[in-house]
């Protein structure tokens, strides 16, 4: 009984370190004062100040680029992700072992690798680096994770379902459309999810592959915030912002995992 | 020609455009790092940019001083991971789902601002920003990444083993250090593939956390790259590849299970 007293004790110490910073933000998104850590009473002002277009208009932009190169990346990887899947489970053996392989290849490398090598070929083709360069990076280093949370689906699929399909009548693209994309589809989903989240999280490989042409995402902009020596006062109440957002598309997100678990 | 029908016609084909795209933007790059560290500014091949590395007390202090970092955060990490994960795979299935999603939940908020809020915390309990708060934020980043692969270990490790193993006379101190820990390790070195590059290879956290006072090796190849120093950049990479390929090497046991990080969902 002690014992398990104790290990609860313990998670939960754990949890509040690895919340405390968060829950600071959060907290002093309600207060006025330049430097964080100041309380100056309760007040929405950052919360308005944020979606007053004209003042903070280029962390609205940063934002805004973020948002829309982690769409158009996620799309995208998911795209390729999911025929790369379907193609690599068709294959033989050892040649299905070598995509793997080359699938794991920018989960391995990690971000400044993958920033630094892009950044050379950019540089070696004379492209001059912006938002293409910056999505096209972030489609290399997602793409492999929707192979890897595409894959177990088409693993765990009847693989005599498709064709039964061809069997029974069905052109190879009706089958596709309504044996194999059914049962890949939540793996798809979970793919394109995660591609999102490490898209918009990403710093390494946007500052190698972003240039010099004025573009700004959302960790850039908080970068050269930093350098500079504070954090601009807004950024509280969007951080407070885009966490409960993820914290609310979470839940519906394993809602949904579960009602699916439920009705298998 | 037919044969060349087949094959288009087949799903194997589907592979194609990934496997272009993978050649254009993951294998060609990581040649022309190895090119670029192999030749110096005016494109001949050449060492110096190996020697000037070597010659360079400097950047050698920062690497090996980035692997130490390194090893204490994982080090760390499994310290007080292990135990969590531990404790989690011995809770029933929903109460432990829920937890390590509270462990994951952190990881989307974006890692600079993690870090600003970890900068925030130590100024708000009064504690001098430096080694000791590099060590915290780094392990505060990353300890869900040792949790999590350790968890899954330890959720799919079979039972019998510790009843086989107490029927058999061993104590508990026994039983973990025989039978759980090795049965673990798997969880453990794709933990630690996880947590010890990053470390080494992160750039702007380090500073942020020590205000400017120490910095890792992610940083020194960014600065170069920053400073038109490409080939001297690439070679700094490529040393770090290799790192990277040592470690991945001393993890292959565990490829399998990593693979199925993706699972979080």
């Amino acid at each position: 009984m002690v014992r398990r007293v104790i290990e609860q004790v313990y998670l939960w110490i754990l949890l509040l370190l690895l919340y405390a910073p968060i829950i600071i933000i959060i907290v002093y998104s309600f207060t006025e004062a330049k430097v964080l850590g100041n309380w100056t009473g309760f007040s929405w002002k950052l919360y308005e100040s944020l979606f007053d277009t004209g003042a903070h208009h280029s962390l609205m932009n940063a934002m805004i680029n973020t948002i829309a190169i982690a769409l158009i990346a996620a799309t995208v990887s998911t795209v390729l992700g999911s025929i790369a899947a379907i193609g690599i489970f068709n294959l033989r053996a050892r040649s299905r072992k070598a995509m793997g392989f080359v699938n794991t290849i920018p989960i391995l490398n990690g971000d400044i690798i993958t920033g630094v090598s892009l950044f050379l070929l950019f540089v070696s083709l004379g492209i001059t680096q912006g938002f293409t360069t910056v999505v096209l990076a972030h489609i290399t280093f997602c793409t492999p994770y929707v192979v890897l949370s595409v894959m177990p689906r088409l693993k765990q699929m009847n693989p005599n379902l498709y064709e039964a399909a061809l069997d029974l009548g069905a052109t190879p693209m009706q089958a596709l459309r309504k044996v194999i994309l059914p049962e890949i589809r939540p793996g798809m989903i979970s793919g394109f999810l995660l591609a999102l989240t490490l898209s918009i999280d990403d710093f390494a490989v946007t500052v190698f592959t972003i240039g010099n042409q004025g573009l700004e995402t959302l960790s850039t902009y908080i970068y050269a915030d930093a350098r500079k020596g504070g954090l601009t006062p807004e950024l509280r109440p969007l951080s407070a912002i885009i966490f409960v957002v993820i914290l609310i598309l979470l839940i519906i997100i394993n809602r949904r995992a579960d009602k699916a678990k439920k009705t298998e | 020609m037919k044969k060349a029908l087949v094959f288009f016609s087949s799903r194997k084909s589907w592979t194609l455009p990934y496997l272009i795209f993978s050649i254009v933007f993951v294998i060609v790059p990581l040649l022309l790092i190895v090119v670029y560290a192999f030749t110096d500014e005016n494109g001949h091949m050449s060492l110096v940019n190996f020697s000037k590395f070597l010659a360079h007390p400097e950047a050698i202090n920062t690497f090996v001083y980035s692997i130490g970092v390194a090893i204490i955060t994982t080090l760390g990490c499994i310290l007080l991971g292990y135990p969590a994960a531990w404790i989690l795979s011995r809770s029933n299935m929903g109460y432990s789902k829920t937890i390590i999603m509270l462990f994951i939940l952190p990881m989307w908020v974006n890692i600079l601002i993690r870090t600003l809020a970890t900068v925030a915390l130590f100024d708000f309990l009064r504690l001098p920003l430096g080694e000791g708060a590099l060590i915290f934020g780094m392990i505060y980043n990353f300890i869900p990444f040792m949790i999590y692969p350790i968890y899954n270990t330890l959720q799919k490790m079979d039972r019998s083993y510790i009843e086989a193993a107490q029927d058999l006379g061993a104590n508990n101190f026994q039983v973990f250090w025989k039978v759980v820990f090795p049965l673990s390790l798997p969880g453990i070195s794709s933990g630690v593939m996880m947590v010890f590059m990053p470390t080494i290879s992160t750039f702007a956290i380090a500073e942020l956390l020590t205000m400017n006072n120490i910095k890792l090796f992610g940083t020194t190849i960014q600065e170069n790259i920053n400073n038109s120093l490409w080939n001297y950049g690439a070679a700094l990479s490529l040393i770090m590849l290799f790192l990277i390929a040592a470690t991945s090497l001393f993890s292959t046991d565990s490829k399998n299970d990593s693979s199925q990080g993706g699972g979080v969902w």
